[in-house]
């Protein structure tokens, strides 16, 4: 931070001093800025490209006490275990991905008639229900498990990817209810009018008209809905207690307790990190444009 | 036109989405009210408790264990997120192409999983297999390696705060980063005209301008370290003696492993009701600050 500090002096000195210090001056802050920049990049991707090199390592180097920094050799010996491990690792990225897709059509099925009611019907009581729809911001849905536990037994629907997708979906729903509300009231009415001058019922208009309008706000709340499906722990943690049913999170947090060898697997763990964390990291540099104007619009309102 | 259909038509497309909270939101929280004042289990029959479970949480010592362990979490990591977010975020408002890009990469952990990052710095701050220890050792910082988690509270709890500052930190930098960009260029030039220095004009002007989004995010971040869960229950495990079980680990522990539903219930209740000061906050600072 002191980089930081020293960087922070430079433009201020800018009224009296002669040019060429003045000229001098900037481009020390210039340089200092860019190596503090580089030193955070450092200190933000190592952790990353350790676990990623480290589940490259052979079996008998990622169990190495103390570890090496750098793999000796590269081997795949990790994702083999991984891929064979408990169920198998195609159940468990099946389960991960198949709860985060429901969760999407749940999000989008329950947000996009919401969002498209909210910006263009008047409805009796509209406040209330919009506040009723946003409930999930006041009530955390940790503090909703115990009796949603309760439910899902009673129907059947823990152990179930439907099960999970629903908490997950409750938990995306406040933030994908605000962003849908705020692309449709940004279509222009002329463009609904004009459908409706031609005869189209409101769900034509719905189809026609905004839907295609609102291509970025539905990647923005799919995207949203997969990185909170993929990742969740807790509600798997407590919906899903058959070995076939795990997802992703779950079963690298069985991973890190059970016992290969006298020890943790640390080698396939690494590999089980990566496979998880890889999805997430592809979407967000892909579709990064609507990734931070999805968090800008929705997280902190 | 077609005003007195379209109330109805409005109504119609709203219902799903109604249905879907009254059904998974608003039926569990009376649900949860019900439960908490019973002896509730899933195989034997349910028992009228009446306020019973709230005064065996005020008696229960794990209660305020877990309690203050979170809000001492809580205290200690929400300073550091905000200064450390809010240096970062300084250093790369402007629009340059390596800011950008250093922007990006702090801002990428907080999109991968809690429970991958965690099980990442488990790893890091193994005893015998991890990085910190090795690294520290090698520059000779410490003579031996260091046993991070299972033994001191503190040191679990200060390696699970580096490694969620890690995780999170873009989030506030992302979001100061654009209250930044809000700050009207006239006034920043104004004061650079008037001699100002650069940290003068941190203080007097971006500080200033930018109070009410450092709030509202001071107050996100609290809200999400009131309610911390996998980072301990995947690093800690709660241990050393449950020592470092945050509150919703102990619901967790309740409700699932020990199937005692309406004590869950209740501290789940009493966890709800501490959030739901929080969010009012938020909210009443968050309207005005729209106004």
């Amino acid at each position: 931070m002191s980089a930081l500090a020293r960087d922070g002096l430079a433009p201020g000195t800018a009224a009296a001093t002669p040019p060429l210090f003045e000229r001098l001056f900037e481009r020390r802050t210039k340089y200092l800025v860019a190596a503090a920049c580089i030193a955070i990049c450092t200190i933000m991707l190592l952790p990353l490209l350790a676990s990623v090199l480290a589940s490259l390592k052979t079996t008998l180097e990622a169990a190495a006490t103390p570890p090496t920094y750098l793999p000796g050799a590269l081997s795949l010996d990790s994702y083999e275990r991984l891929w064979s491990y408990g169920a198998g690792l195609p159940i468990y990225v099946l389960n991960s991905g198949g709860a985060a897709l429901i969760t999407i059509a749940l999000c989008l099925g329950l947000t996009i008639p919401a969002g498209y009611a909210l910006a263009r019907f008047p409805i009796p009581g509209k406040e209330v229900l919009f506040v009723i729809l946003l409930l999930g911001l006041i009530i955390p849905y940790q503090a909703l498990l115990t009796p949603l536990f309760f439910m899902f037994v009673q129907l059947s629907l823990h152990n179930s990817l439907l099960g999970l997708a629903i908490i997950h979906t409750a938990i995306q729903l406040p933030f994908s209810i605000y962003i849908m509300r705020n692309a449709f009231e940004a279509v222009p009415r002329e463009l609904e009018e004009a459908a409706v001058m031609d005869g189209c019922n409101s769900f034509q208009v719905l189809v026609r008209v905004f839907l295609p309008a609102i291509v970025p706000a539905i990647i923005t709340v799919s995207l949203f809905a997969f990185i909170t499906s993929w990742n969740e722990l807790l509600a798997a943690l407590v919906v899903m207690n058959k070995d076939s049913s795990f997802t992703l999170p779950l079963i690298l947090a069985a991973a890190r307790q059970q016992t290969s060898i006298g020890g943790t697997d640390w080698g396939m763990l690494q590999a089980g990190i990566t496979v998880s964390i890889v999805p997430c990291l592809a979407f967000y540099f892909l579709l990064q444009r609507y990734y931070v104007a999805g968090f800008l619009n929705g997280a902190v309102k | 036109m077609h005003s007195s259909t379209s109330r109805w038509v409005g109504l119609l497309y709203l219902a799903p989405a109604l249905a879907f909270v009254a059904a998974f939101t608003v039926y569990p929280l009376g649900q949860m009210v019900w439960m908490s004042l019973h002896d509730w289990s899933l195989i034997a029959e349910k028992k009228w408790k009446g306020v019973g479970n709230f005064i065996k949480a005020w008696n229960d010592p794990q209660f305020w264990t877990s309690l203050w362990f979170t809000l001492k979490y809580t205290v200690l990591i929400t300073p550091i997120l905000m200064i450390l977010g809010f240096l970062i975020a300084l250093l790369t408002a402007r629009n340059t192409p390596l800011r950008k890009f250093t922007r990006g990469i702090v801002f990428a952990p907080v999109v991968i999983g809690l429970g991958a990052s965690s099980l990442l710095w488990y790893w890091l701050f193994s005893y015998d297999f991890g990085f910190v220890n090795r690294a520290l050792l090698d520059a000779g910082v410490i003579a031996k390696p260091i046993v991070w988690f299972g033994a001191d509270a503190n040191l679990s709890m200060w390696a699970v705060i580096t490694s969620i500052v890690w995780k999170v930190v873009g989030f506030g930098m992302l979001l100061f980063v654009a209250a930044i960009h809000g700050v009207p260029k006239e006034v920043d030039e104004a004061a650079l005209v008037d001699g100002a220095t650069y940290w003068q004009r941190v203080r007097r002007i971006i500080l200033p301008l930018t109070a009410k989004t450092i709030l509202l995010v001071t107050l996100v971040s609290v809200i999400g370290s009131l309610l911390a869960f996998d980072q301990f229950y995947i690093m800690t495990a709660g241990q050393p003696r449950n020592l470092t079980a945050t509150s919703v680990f102990l619901i967790y522990l309740n409700s699932f492993p020990y199937l005692k539903l309406g004590y869950g219930a209740a501290l789940s209740l009493i966890l709800a009701a501490i959030i739901l000061g929080c969010t009012m906050l938020q909210m009443a600072l968050s309207r005005r600050s729209a106004a």
